[in-house]
């Protein structure tokens, strides 16, 4: 019953504070590689065979290179990112007061691509695109997970949950029934992991390809023959910050590598 | 996009064998893959790889559908002067693409 009160306390301390409690306690939490096989997860710790280095590099190279109406590349403005970009994906999904949105590490490289560079934004999945997120929340490897699900963040967190608890599609599953009460089970060919969001842009084998966290989600709602969200939709967004939160304190591991 | 990601030691030792290691940004089209519309797609591999080793062929191969996309490969080489690693390779389309490594070797 103490509980109870605690968190009748809160809520008349600050009403605006969601309920923020956790199914998965930071002790319980299992990033995505441990449910790999030993040889896949030997190909992510491989910095040189992990074939999402490809885009990593591409990033690292598109860095430096100047474009739109002023000339300007990102080192210009944000210099090394070994030291300016170093725990930055760790915040991300993070809302934007400025653009009074929500922003994910892509969403928030294509404004400043669009804005500070004054060029066209790149396109979602694009190798440009995907080898720069790879190339800065690489910069993040190794650091905890920690984004703010509070003050204006704090309405997207509660939808992401919603969207998180919520039944989807013809086989009318939530994310939960698969990446919680099921984790660590098989479905398919497939090991369920808890749906951790720590080590994107991932590789993965099916796709021949590397991927964002939005293609992912896109391919779970697939497999419960969901409709689709649009890429940089509220519903991707919104999910995006709860899965980042759910996964508070563990290491990013970008780039991943995926069955 | 990087075309090719090469690794070599830092430096040899001369007579030593060192491991040679690339990884080929590639699709790999297998042949055997259909479009939405039941159409096949072209099979489209790496045809040709090879590695010159200060102009002298140290290593060739000819890889066919059945390797998956993003090929690495890793074979040996014995060190003989410090110079050049050059790498080629050639698709069923037709482009061609290389990449340079240069080996220090101690004496
Ligand atoms: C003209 C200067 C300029 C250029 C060019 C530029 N940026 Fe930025 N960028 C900024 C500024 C200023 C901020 C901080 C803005 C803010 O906090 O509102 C920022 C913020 C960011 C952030 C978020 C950092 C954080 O701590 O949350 C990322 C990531 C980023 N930029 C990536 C890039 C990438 C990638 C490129 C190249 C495609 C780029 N930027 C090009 C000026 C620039
Ligand atoms: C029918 C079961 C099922 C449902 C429902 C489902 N997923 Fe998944 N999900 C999978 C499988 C299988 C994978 C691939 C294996 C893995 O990494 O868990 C996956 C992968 C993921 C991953 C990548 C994890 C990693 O480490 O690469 C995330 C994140 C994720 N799902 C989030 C979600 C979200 C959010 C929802 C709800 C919209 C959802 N999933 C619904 C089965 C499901």
């Amino acid at each position: 019953m103490v509980r109870g009160v605690g968190a009748l306390l809160l809520g008349l301390a600050c009403v605006a504070v969601p309920a923020q409690e956790r199914s998965l306690p930071a002790g319980a939490l299992r990033s995505g590689s441990t449910y790999l096989s030993p040889e896949l997860r030997a190909m992510q710790e491989d910095g040189f065979a992990n074939p999402g280095m490809l885009w990593v590099e591409k990033g690292a190279k598109l860095w430096g290179v100047r474009a739109g109406a002023d000339g300007r590349s990102c080192a210009d403005c944000h210099g090394d990112a070994r030291a300016s970009m170093r725990g930055v994906a760790a915040r991300y999904p993070a809302f934007d007061r400025a653009a009074n949105r929500l922003l994910d590490l892509e969403g928030r490289i294509n404004q400043c691509r669009a804005e500070r560079q004054r060029a066209a934004p790149f396109a979602f999945e694009s190798e440009e695109l995907l080898g720069l997120t790879a190339h800065v929340a690489s910069q993040s490897r190794g650091l905890p997970l920690k984004v703010a699900v509070d003050g204006p963040a704090a309405p997207h967190f509660a939808r992401g949950r919603m969207l998180f608890e919520r039944r989807i599609g013809q086989m009318n599953l939530a994310c939960l029934h698969c990446h919680e009460w099921n984790a660590g089970r098989r479905l398919l060919a497939e090991t369920i992991s808890q749906g951790h969001p720590n080590a994107y842009p991932i590789y993965r084998l099916e796709w021949q390809s590397a991927g964002s966290l939005q293609r992912r989600l896109r391919a779970c709602y697939s497999g419960v023959r969901a409709e689709l969200p649009a890429y940089n939709s509220a519903d991707l967004l919104d999910l995006s910050l709860f899965l980042a939160w759910r996964a508070e304190g563990l290491a990013i591991e970008t780039p991943g590598v995926r069955r | 996009m990087a075309d090719a990601r090469v690794q070599v030691p830092a430096q040899v030792r001369r007579g030593e064998s060192f491991e040679v290691k690339i990884l080929i940004r590639h699709a790999m089209e297998t042949g055997y893959r259909l479009t939405d519309e039941g159409k096949p797609i072209a099979r489209n591999v790496i045809r040709e790889l090879t590695c010159r080793y200060n102009g002298v062929l140290v290593f060739r191969a000819e890889p066919s559908s059945g390797i998956a996309a993003n090929p690495l490969f890793t074979f040996f080489v014995t060190a003989g002067d410090s110079g050049e690693l050059v790498f080629e390779w050639v698709d069923d389309a037709g482009a061609r693409a290389s990449e340079r490594a240069s080996v220090t070797v101690a004496p």
